[in-house]
Order: structure tokens, then C-alpha cells, then sequence
């Protein structure tokens, strides 16, 4: 609505345009930053190998979770399913696949391909991501308490051994981000088929005109998604060892503040990876260290939460305003 | 013509249907017993998902990424509020709804200023607000044990003839509802700003005042059913609204409302309450373990929505 034609712009702003284009893009990054600042003054111990070990211990499956949650936003869906059914992957992590390895392999698959059909469905009937996935999310979560009623349940060994691996001089929960982030991103945004899946949600229309199938980049896309659930799920198990059938919920929320807050939008395909594990860390250090550092009482603790959301969207604004 | 097509309009009737037939698989599998008292069950449990259904609904009827996500924590908040004001005095209930109202109005006037002051999508928007609304009501209902004065819990617990007088008080007021969305110029801008925001807005509609009193009204219709709730269930709790969420959704979209925006839908918004209520009670009545009720509900919802269909885009 806002939207003014490139040739409008008069020559002088355009220099200030592109820095606040780049300042933009550099926010998610400027939070995240800004946060571990806030965390360095206020206990400078914590900045270090254990003290990152420590508070980033949650990370990876919220990084993951953001990830698979990306995907789909880059489509213009959204999964409102993926806290359950990462609270699913974890019932079965913690159960068969240490179990019976065969069985739990085949199920994770086989949900992967749930989701590819879920996105088969959604482009064939037309149907609102939204309401699917809602739907869906009664699924994986009453399925989550078929196979643990009550918590419990016990991660494999070698998964217990990955998620507990420390490497030399970097925290694992910093590589294992930056390695998410690179992969991802090479695969999104530097790879032709990622211009193609981006531009299902930038340009449907255009796409299919050119020749694309628009059913193909839909199933992608929430293959990628289950994914990327899977592999949070059993990160999550790797690191609290049991599993419950709740286990995931919040992340549903989280992983779209992730999203959003790595500078991701709703509509028109424009995610980025990169931002996405950026807001997703940020988020996970905002949530408790930065809050217990701050000795902000566990009842406000959500509520700084929210606070943080609030103020990084509206630096964003500020900076937006300037990029016009 | 439209209101005729409307009342045509299939997911509008499927809603019914599936909550009939929920009904006699119901009735059939008990043989007849407890048929009536399964109806008055259904309607005093529906009466709270239709009432905040009815303010979702206007929301998501303003187009796509519209939706309030602090509606739990809202109702929460509210029914500690209403219960605190009132007190547990029969004299100070009608206080205590006007405080309920206002403090759930407020917090959907606080919805509509993130959103428009931040330009933030309307899910984060409600998303964070319902994070502090949160810790609000964790702070201000720790250990709340007030129980609703004795004439407020009779009131929302009230039956004549086996109907919840919730029930017709709803009901009035969903019809007040459908009438104000097809016949009120207000209802009507509601349509226009969800079916192209652009054309609304060239035509002379105050977009920012109609989004600003949509969101303040699905607040204190969010208010009002935390205060009817704490009554209905003898107390308020941070977690009273919790269900809230995915039920209010799922109702307006069973119910027949696009969920694109643009196209309202009340009467679906009852029928899909009624077959929410009643597909719980069917299950529960079949026995069946909590794993299997949710997979079924879920696959239910999918089920309705993929047979209703999507519509094909306007654009």
C-alpha cells in the first residue's frame, strides 16, 4: 500500500536507502549481539566455553525448529503443527528408535512423508495452511501420547554422544549453528532450485507460467519442513536424554518469533537462513540466561520475552521507515 | 441476494450436519440415553468457544494474517479480574463483567497499536502482547482463590426447559452479530477492507478505525467469555483460556468463514461449536484414551476442511 515505484526515489536518498537496506538485514545479527552484550555486562563469566555450553544448551532444536518453520513461511504457509509433532519425533526418538532402530527409522520417515503430503494436499484442494496444521497438531500430539503416556523413555547412545560432543575452543551449540545456517542457506539461497522453492512464495503465478510445477516446490517445501522437525526433535531428545509428549509445544510460537525476528516475512517468499538461526539463538538467549542474569522474577520472565520481540520489530521499523 | 446465497453457502451447512450426525452416532451407540442431556451439555460448553469464535472471526475476516493469538491469556487475565472485582459479592457482578469487558477491550486496543505502530504482522503482534498479558495474569492471579459469588455461578449455570440461558443470551447475540456484519456499515467495511484493503480504502473507508475496533471487540468479547467462564467453572486460572486458541480458530474456519479474509460467516461459527462440543462427547463416550481422541479430532478437522474445500484466490 506503501510501496513507492523504484523510479521515484530521488537520486540523494537512494545511498541512505541501501545503507538502511544493509543495516536491515544486519538487525537480526545487531540483536543478537546486543543481547550477549547485555549478558557480558551483567556476568562476564558467562562468556565463556562452559558458560555458551551452558546457556546455548537449548539452541540447536530451536535453531532446527526455526529452520523447519522457515521453510514453510517461505512458501506463505505456516505450520502451526511443528511444536507437536517436534514433541512426536521426541516420543519416538526416546522409544523405538532406541528400541527397535528398524521401526523408529521407518516412522520418522514415514512422518517426513506426512508432511510432504500435507503439502500435496494444501496445493491440490486449496486448503489455508493454517487450519491443516492446526488439525495436524492434534494428531502428532495425541499420537505423541499413544507411544509415551506417561514421560519418560531414553535416548539412544550415539545420539546422547553427538548432542554431547565438545569440540576444541568452540562451543558445539555455535558450530553446530553456524553449521545449520550454512547449509541451509547454500541449499535456499545460493542453489537454483532454492529461487525456484523461494519464488513459489514470491510469485506463484510467474512460476507457473515459466513452466514450474507449483505442486512439486509446495511438496519440497513441507518435506523440508518435516525435515528439519525431525532433526529438532532428536536434537532436543539428545540433550534432555527422556522425552514427553509436551515436550515441544512452545515451540511453535518460538519458531515463528525465529523466523521473524531473523528478518523473514510472512508472505512473498523473503526468509533467510542465516537470520533465521540468528533469531532463533537470540531467542534462546533472551528466554532465561539474559533473564536470570537480569534477576527478572520467573513470573515476568515471559513477559520480557514479549518486550524483546516488541522492541527488535520496532528497531526494524525505525529502520525501514528510513529504507523508503 | 447475498444473504440468500450466504444461507446456501455449503460449509455453513456441513458444520450442522456434522454435529447432528456426531449427535445420533452418539445417541445410537448409548441407546438413547442421555440424548436431551447431552444437548444442554453441548450447548452451555459451546456457548464460550462461540462467543470468542464470533470476535476471531471478524478478526480473520479483515484478510490474510489477521488473527489474535492473546485470546488465552486474555481470557485468563479477564477472569481473574472478574473474579477479583467481583469479590465473591453477589452485588458487584455487573461490576465485575463491565471490568472483564474493559480489561479485555483494552488489551485489543493494545493489540491494534503494536500492529499498526509497529507494522508488525498481526500474529506476532498478538503473540507478544499475549506473552506480557502472560505474566500480567501469573502475577496478579497467584493464588487467587476467590470462588464467583453465588448468584454469577447460578446465572451461567442457569436452565430452563434443559437451555442453557447462556445459550439464547448467545444466540441473541450472534444474530445481533450476523446483522451487524451484512447490514451495519461497520460489518459491511469489515468485508470490503478483507476483500482488497486497497479498494476499501479508495472508497472511503476508515481502515485504521474499523482494524481498530475489530481487534478492541474480539478483546472484550475475549474478556467477557473469561468472566463467563470463571463463573461456569467455579474460579479463574492462568490457564482457564488455553483451549481458547485452537478452538476459536478451528470454529471460524469449520464454520465457513475464508480464512483468505473477506467472506463471514456467523451461523457456521455455531455449528461448528456444537460439533466440536459434541465430537468430544462422542469420543469420550466411546471410551477411548486421550491419544486416540486428539488423533481423531485432528484428523476430523482435516477431514472437514479438505471435503469443504479452499476457494480459488479472488487475485
Amino acid at each position: 500500500m506503501t510501496a513507492i515505484a523504484p523510479g521515484t526515489v530521488p537520486k540523494s536518498s537512494r545511498g541512505s536507502a541501501a545503507r538502511a537496506r544493509m543495516l536491515r538485514s544486519l538487525l537480526p545479527a545487531l540483536s543478537l549481539a546486543l543481547v550477549l552484550m547485555a549478558i557480558a555486562w551483567l556476568n562476564p563469566r558467562a562468556i565463556s566455553y562452559f558458560g555458551f555450553n551452558l546457556m546455548l544448551n537449548l539452541a540447536i532444536p530451536i535453531a532446527l525448529a526455526t529452520i523447519a518453520q522457515m521453510f514453510v513461511i517461505a512458501g506463505n504457509e505456516l505450520d502451526l503443527s511443528i511444536g507437536t509433532f517436534v514433541g512426536f519425533v521426541g516420543c519416538v526418538t526416546a522409544t523405538w528408535l532406541r528400541d527397535a532402530p528398524l521401526i523408529g527409522v521407518a516412522v520418522l520417515l514415514g512422518s517426513i512423508g506426512v508432511y510432504a503430503l500435507l503439502g500435496a494436499l494444501i496445493h491440490l484442494r486449496n486448503l489455508p495452511s493454517i487450519v491443516v496444521t492446526l488439525g495436524m497438531s492434534f494428531v502428532w500430539q495425541g499420537l505423541a501420547i499413544l507411544i509415551l503416556p506417561k514421560p519418560g523413555g531414553k535416548a539412544p547412545d550415539w545420539l546422547l554422544a553427538i548432542m554431547s560432543f565438545k569440540p576444541p575452543y568452540i562451543p558445539f551449540p555455535i558450530l553446530a549453528a553456524l553449521l545449520i545456517a550454512a547449509i541451509v542457506h547454500f541449499g535456499l539461497m545460493r542453489t537454483s532450485y532454492g529461487v525456484i522453492l523461494r519464488g513459489s512464495g514470491g510469485n506463484a503465478a510467474a512460476l507457473r507460467r515459466a513452466g514450474w510445477s507449483l505442486l512439486k516446490t509446495k511438496i519440497v517445501l513441507f518435506a523440508l519442513t518435516g525435515l528439519f522437525g525431525v532433526l529438532s526433535g532428536m536434537a532436543l531428545i539428545g540433550i534432555t536424554t527422556s522425552a514427553d509428549a509436551n515436550i515441544g509445544n512452545g515451540y511453535t510460537l518460538l519458531s515463528i518469533a525465529g523466523v521473524i525476528l531473523g528478518g523473514g516475512e510472512f508472505v512473498g517468499g523473503r526468509v533467510s537462513p542465516i537470520g533465521a538461526v540468528i533469531g532463533a539463538l537470540t531467542l534462546a538467549l533472551a528466554a532465561s540466561p539474559l533473564l536470570t542474569f537480569m534477576h527478572i522474577p520467573p513470573d515476568w520472565q515471559v513477559a520480557a520475552n514479549g518486550a524483546i520481540l516488541i522492541i527488535v520489530l520496532a528497531a526494524r521499523v525505525l529502520i525501514s521507515r528510513r529504507e523508503r | 441476494m447475498t444473504s440468500v446465497r450466504m444461507l446456501l453457502e455449503k460449509p455453513w451447512l456441513w458444520s450442522f450436519v456434522g454435529a447432528v450426525l456426531v449427535w445420533v452416532a452418539t445417541v445410537a451407540f448409548t441407546g438413547g440415553y442421555g440424548a436431551g442431556g447431552m444437548i444442554t451439555a453441548a450447548l452451555s460448553l459451546a456457548v464460550f468457544t462461540v462467543i470468542v469464535g464470533v470476535g476471531q472471526m471478524f478478526v480473520i475476516t479483515l484478510g490474510p494474517g489477521n488473527v489474535d493469538l492473546s485470546l488465552p491469556a486474555n481470557i485468563g487475565l479477564a477472569s481473574a479480574v472478574a473474579m477479583k472485582v467481583m469479590g465473591g459479592s453477589d452485588s458487584m457482578i455487573v461490576v465485575g463483567l463491565l471490568a472483564a469487558l474493559a480489561c479485555g477491550a483494552a488489551i485489543g486496543a493494545i493489540n491494534y497499536l503494536l500492529i499498526w505502530a509497529l507494522r508488525i504482522p498481526p500474529i506476532i503482534a498478538t503473540l507478544s502482547a499475549s506473552f506480557i498479558i502472560q505474566s500480567v495474569d501469573i502475577s496478579y492471579g497467584r493464588g487467587l482463590q476467590i470462588k464467583p459469588p453465588p448468584g454469577f455461578a447460578d446465572f451461567t449455570n442457569w436452565q430452563v426447559l434443559g437451555i442453557p440461558v447462556l445459550a439464547i443470551l448467545t444466540v441473541v447475540f450472534t444474530v445481533a452479530a450476523a446483522l451487524a456484519l451484512q447490514r451495519m456499515i461497520y460489518g459491511r467495511s469489515v468485508l470490503a477492507i478483507g476483500q482488497n484493503i486497497r479498494a476499501a480504502w479508495l472508497a472511503g473507508v476508515n481502515v485504521g478505525r474499523i482494524r481498530f475496533l475489530t481487534y478492541t471487540l474480539c478483546g472484550a468479547l475475549g474478556g467477557i467469555d473469561g468472566a463467563l467462564l470463571a463463573g461456569y467453572f467455579r474460579g479463574a486460572n492462568v490457564d482457564i483460556g488455553n483451549e481458547y486458541l485452537l478452538a476459536s480458530i478451528a470454529v471460524v474456519v469449520i464454520g465457513g468463514t475464508s480464512v483468505a479474509g473477506g467472506k463471514a460467516n456467523v451461523p457456521g461459527v455455531w455449528g461448528a461449536g456444537l460439533f466440536l462440543v459434541l465430537l468430544l462427547t462422542m469420543l469420550n463416550t466411546f471410551g477411548v484414551s486421550a491419544g486416540v481422541r486428539l488423533v481423531l479430532t485432528g484428523l476430523i478437522i482435516v477431514g472437514v476442511i479438505t471435503a469443504a474445500g479452499g476457494e480459488k484466490a479472488v487475485r
